[in-house]
């Protein structure tokens, strides 16, 4: 998982969420997306003079329970700073966002990588507000439109303490679904509500000292993430190792091109010239509130894939793949509540079946079933009534289904039963033997390995129905009993 | 009961139209009776007061006169009252709002080319929402007659910082009426208006209202909403009333006083009446009164004139049963300097929006990058005053710097609040000259900015403290061949949020005053006598 040769990477990420309110951080104008631009607007996301800010409370409960979750240290007093540069999407000429003093200090994600625990340890959390959008027209024209100034984001940022590109996405992946699950954030990166830059340096292994740091931007997939510190921290590499130095910068990661570019130079970076924002006093929590938001927090992905694997037995895979999305979370555990008889069967149903066909949109998943027949339909292969095959056919029949009905309706309606009964499984049992005379003949030399042939022959003989454990028992017997004769 | 000040004069020689009637001469609170009986109608007085502007045109004091506007409002309620519905604490009187509080739909420049389209006021920006000050007097039924001049930005002493022209003294045409808020206070002096709102960032209520001879009010920090004043210093800006006597000046703050959601530093106590207890107030009500005299205010180089007129206050104070002490205020030495860098400091920041990419000037060079049109807009839509202000501001926070200036700036400002704040735990009020001298002439400061700063002395530990203060006529120079008798001001200082006991000292010390309500001299009226303000004793 190191850079290549002597050298080991170091990597920090920065995390902008946007808080999922109605409005935004410091009016009430709508934080909808998709609208007409400049028609979420009003004079204090606009900036126009005379306007002031005043905090939305909702935005703060949010953060705080971030906050909480990432077992980060809330500040009962913080303070919003004035992030002073121009720019056409940045109405006020300056970005309110706390500096100095954050919502909160330290904090961590717990994450692991092929089943090993991980901590990417938190620097702090922050509030801030978001900028409006520009957009660079031909001939040199630029259109701003300025629904989303104003829109309140958290910024998360980790300790420079990741060592590969795996454990940076993975990082990401933990900390997307634990802000699902506290429905604070929509984690849909493609639409920028959740961004990511990451900060990346390179040192020989064995140094304590951190290298000099690239931050990269624009990484808007959790697979951009990875691909685009994998080509910085080689990029790094071989600058060192051609005698170069690494300087520091911003750089953008192109996935046309795979590479990365400079944007700016350190030299270039701003004097944001902070100060406190005179027209907001300090944010100021009550240990009482921060308490009451503790006790309300929901159950965290990585809480609920340690009992998953401790009371039902679940895989470490499958419960982290279950445990990626609030709505899966729920799924599954509706399902676990039908039928908790059948943990693991459930689990590797919902894997191969039901996580094809459902589609994720922010924080909600639709799936075209429902839980409880997902558990129906496991419980009845548990109970022989139909064949794994069955269940499927059953699931496909259900997912293609507007009316809703059951799985003991489509199981009726579709004459889908097991043929269990000796009687005619037997009389199949003789038509495969009297059709396969050499395949019997190999059987009976040794190669027992047709048996699997000779099973798949006689479901295909009853169209599916056929119970394949009976009917490998009638077979193996057939074939044996007349092995002396 | 003292004359109203600017009273009709009879001896009037420029005519009749001059000589002020009801739109004008009256204090609100009659005015608001007579148009709530019915005796005039708010149409009638709104007429008047706009014959009245137009006469006085020379004084620069309004940059937009809303004529329509204000007569529609009149009408207004004057079918109110016809329909006997209830009528607002202000019903029918005229307020003159100074031009750096937006107003929807009506030009708002706050003094500067940067708020209008082409440069020229014609083109002024319409703002698409009210100050909260401006809906609280439309709730009250007040007439929002125009915008009054100001230094650009309010940034200035002087009003002559205005970006289309300066605003001139009542008293003395050659004169500055103060400033940033000087055509309020030229509004109200000249009774072109009973009463007008400016604001106040580190005297620009109070030195105009003393330049003026008139009362201005700067109410503690937090008690008027802020939202919709365009922004000089935030944790320093203040909107308040002036008025040609105390009770008007608390009527008007009754009006807008009070909590505003919008403003984050509003103060959430609900504010109490003041206006009405002022109604019952006797000179014996001074006895027990404990007065402080800050030694530091009184140790400034003082006009003799200003001194004289402050020591007969103090004798006439002691002499009515008030005690008068001195207090100390060691740190308002840093006063001005604190004041400067964290007003600048501030002023720098809120004035990065005016960008020219949303709204009022935008200069668009051809061909040139963002960062032209930034420096095009601002270059030509700033004056100089402004520029410098800029400059200082973003100096006084840049990296390196901000330790040595802001930072000690605010301790500075903590030492000069702590200092005031616990020598009002010894006395009711403090008393102070509003400004070491009366009015200075136009043209006499703006080649030394310094000079200028420095007359905002007496002003600013109450405006770094956030504490009420208040200005109030308390003499007048002599006439000479130099010039013309001019009013001098004293400032008393209260506890924070504790405007009922500010007001009431204030009015007590206008019972005491007794002063003569002449009109400005230089619209028609008699040059005051030297001393003339405590030629009448007190009286029980
Ligand atoms: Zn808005």
């Amino acid at each position: 998982m190191n850079a290549p040769g002597e050298y080991e990477a170091v990597i920090g990420l920065e995390v902008h969420a946007q808080l999922l309110t109605e409005t935004k951080l410091f009016c009430g104008c709508a934080t909808s997306f998709g609208a007409e631009p400049n028609t979420r607007v009003c004079p204090v996301c606009l900036g126009l003079p005379g306007a002031l800010p005043a905090l939305n409370q909702r935005a703060v409960e949010l953060a705080v329970r971030a906050c909480l979750a990432l077992g980060g240290e809330v500040q009962l007093s913080s303070v919003f700073a004035r992030k002073q540069y121009f720019y056409a999407d940045l109405p006020k000429g300056y970005q309110l966002s706390q500096h100095d003093r954050p919502l909160s200090l330290g904090g961590g994600i717990d994450f692991s990588v092929d089943g090993a625990p991980r901590r990417a340890p938190l620097t702090r959390i922050h509030l801030e507000e978001d900028a409006g959008k520009s957009v660079h027209g031909a001939q040199g024209q630029s259109l701003v439109d300025l629904n989303r100034a104003g829109t309140p984001l958290i910024e998360i940022v980790t300790e420079p303490a990741l060592g590969s590109s795996v454990e940076a996405a993975a990082a990401l992946r933990e900390l997307r679904s634990i802000l699902l699950t506290l429905e604070v954030n929509d984690g849909r990166m493609a639409e920028g509500s959740l961004r990511c830059d990451a900060n990346v340096s390179v040192r020989p292994v064995g140094s304590t000292e951190l290298g000099t740091r690239s931050e990269l931007k624009n990484l808007n997939s959790m697979r951009f993430v990875q691909r685009a510190i994998d080509v910085e921290i080689a990029r790094q590499v071989q600058v060192l190792r051609a005698g170069g130095r690494v300087v520091q910068e911003t750089r953008a990661f192109d996935p046309e091109t795979g590479t990365t570019r400079s944007l700016r130079g350190k030299e270039e970076s701003h004097d944001y010239r902070y100060f406190a924002d005179p027209d907001l006093p300090p944010l100021v929590l009550t240990a009482a509130g921060l308490a009451a938001a503790r006790e309300a927090l929901p159950a965290l992905p990585s809480e609920v894939r340690a009992r998953w694997q401790r009371e039902h037995g679940l895989s470490r895979q499958a419960s982290e793949t279950l445990s990626a999305h609030p709505a899966l979370i729920g799924f599954f555990e509706a399902a676990l509540a039908a039928a908790p008889s059948v943990a693991v069967k459930l689990a590797n149903f919902i894997l191969t079946e039901v996580l094809r066909g459902a589609a994720e949109q922010g924080l909600s998943m639709s799936f075209r079933v429902t839980p409880a027949q997902v558990a129906d339909l496991v419980l009845a292969v548990e109970a022989r009534q139909v064949s794994g095959k069955q269940a499927k056919e059953i699931f496909q029949v259900l997912e293609a289904d507007e009316a809703g009905q059951s799985v003991a309706q489509v199981i009726a309606a579709r004459g889908l039963r097991l043929v269990a009964d000796d009687g005619a499984l037997s009389a199949l049992v003789a038509e495969v033997l009297a059709a396969h005379p050499s395949q019997v003949a190999a059987y009976r030399k040794g190669n027992h390995a047709v048996l699997g042939y000779l099973v798949g022959q006689l479901m295909r003989r009853s169209s599916g129905q056929a119970d394949p454990r009976r009917a490998s028992e009638l077979l193996k017997a057939a074939l044996e009993s007349e092995t002396g004769s | 009961m003292a004359p109203h000040r600017a009273a009709p004069h009879e001896g009037a020689p420029q005519g009749d139209h001059d000589a002020p009637r009801d739109g004008a001469s009256q204090a609100a609170r009659a005015l608001r009776e007579r148009v709530a009986r019915g005796d005039v109608s708010a149409e009638q007085v709104v007429s008047e007061a706009l014959e009245r502007i137009d006469a006085h045109a020379e004084l620069g004091a309004f940059l937009h006169v809303a004529r329509g506007a204000a007569q529609d409002q009149a009408r207004a309620v004057d079918a109110k009252r016809r329909a006997g519905e209830p009528l607002g604490a202000l019903a029918g009187v005229p307020v003159a709002v100074k031009d750096s509080l937006v107003t929807r739909d009506a030009p708002t420049t706050a003094g500067s080319r940067i708020l209008t389209r082409t440069g020229e006021l014609q083109s002024a920006w319409r703002p698409p929402y009210d100050a909260h000050v401006v809906e609280r007097l439309r709730a009250s039924d007040a007439i929002l007659i125009g915008k009054t001049n100001l230094d650009e930005l309010a940034m200035g002493s002087s009003s002559e910082h205005s970006a289309f022209f300066p605003v001139k003294n009542p008293w003395d045409l050659t004169r500055s009426p103060g400033g940033s808020s000087g055509g309020s206070a030229a509004s109200v002096s000249a009774a072109l208006t009973p009463l007008s709102l400016g604001s106040d960032t580190g005297g620009s209520i109070r030195q105009p209202a003393a330049f003026c001879g008139v009362v201005g009010l700067k109410p503690s920090y937090g008690r008027v909403s802020r939202y919709g004043l365009v922004a000089f210093a935030s944790s320093l800006d203040v909107v308040g009333p002036f008025a040609r006597d105390v009770r008007d000046a608390a009527l008007l703050f009754d009006v807008i006083a009070g909590h505003d959601p919008r403003d984050q530093t509003s103060a959430r106590a609900p504010s109490a009446p003041t206006a009405e207890a002022l109604e019952r107030l006797t000179l014996q009500d001074l006895e027990g009164l404990r007065v402080g005299l800050p030694r530091e205010h009184y140790e400034a180089e003082l006009h003799p004139e200003v001194r004289a007129a402050l020591n007969r206050l103090q004798a006439a104070l002691t002499e009515a049963g008030a005690t008068v002490v001195e207090t100390r205020l060691p740190s308002t030495r840093y006063a001005v300097a604190s004041y400067y860098v964290i007003a600048t400091a501030e002023a720098s920041s809120n004035l990065s929006r005016f960008d020219g990419v949303r709204f009022g000037l935008r200069a668009e060079p051809s061909g040139g990058d963002l960062h032209a049109l930034y420096a095009e807009t601002r270059g030509r839509g700033f004056g100089a005053e402004v520029k410098r202000r800029i400059l200082l501001g973003t100096y006084a926070l840049s990296a390196g710097y901000y330790d040595a200036y802001y930072r000690r700036a605010q301790a500075a400002r903590r030492a000069i609040t702590a200092e005031l704040e616990a020598a009002l735990e010894q006395v009711d009020v403090l008393l102070t000259p509003t400004a070491p001298e009366p009015a200075f002439r136009l043209g006499e400061r703006t080649r030394d900015p310094l000079a200028m700063y420095l007359t905002d002395l007496l002003t600013l530990p109450a405006s770094l403290a956030g504490l009420p203060a208040i200005s109030l006529p308390c003499g007048f120079t002599g006439a000479s061949q130099e010039h013309l008798a001019l009013p001098i001001g004293c400032q008393l200082i209260g506890r924070r949020l504790r405007e009922p006991e500010l007001l009431r000292a204030a009015r007590l010390v206008e019972l005491l005053l007794d002063l003569p309500g002449e009109p400005a001299p230089a619209l028609g009226g008699r040059p005051a006598q030297q001393g003339e303000a405590l030629t009448t004793q007190p009286t029980t």
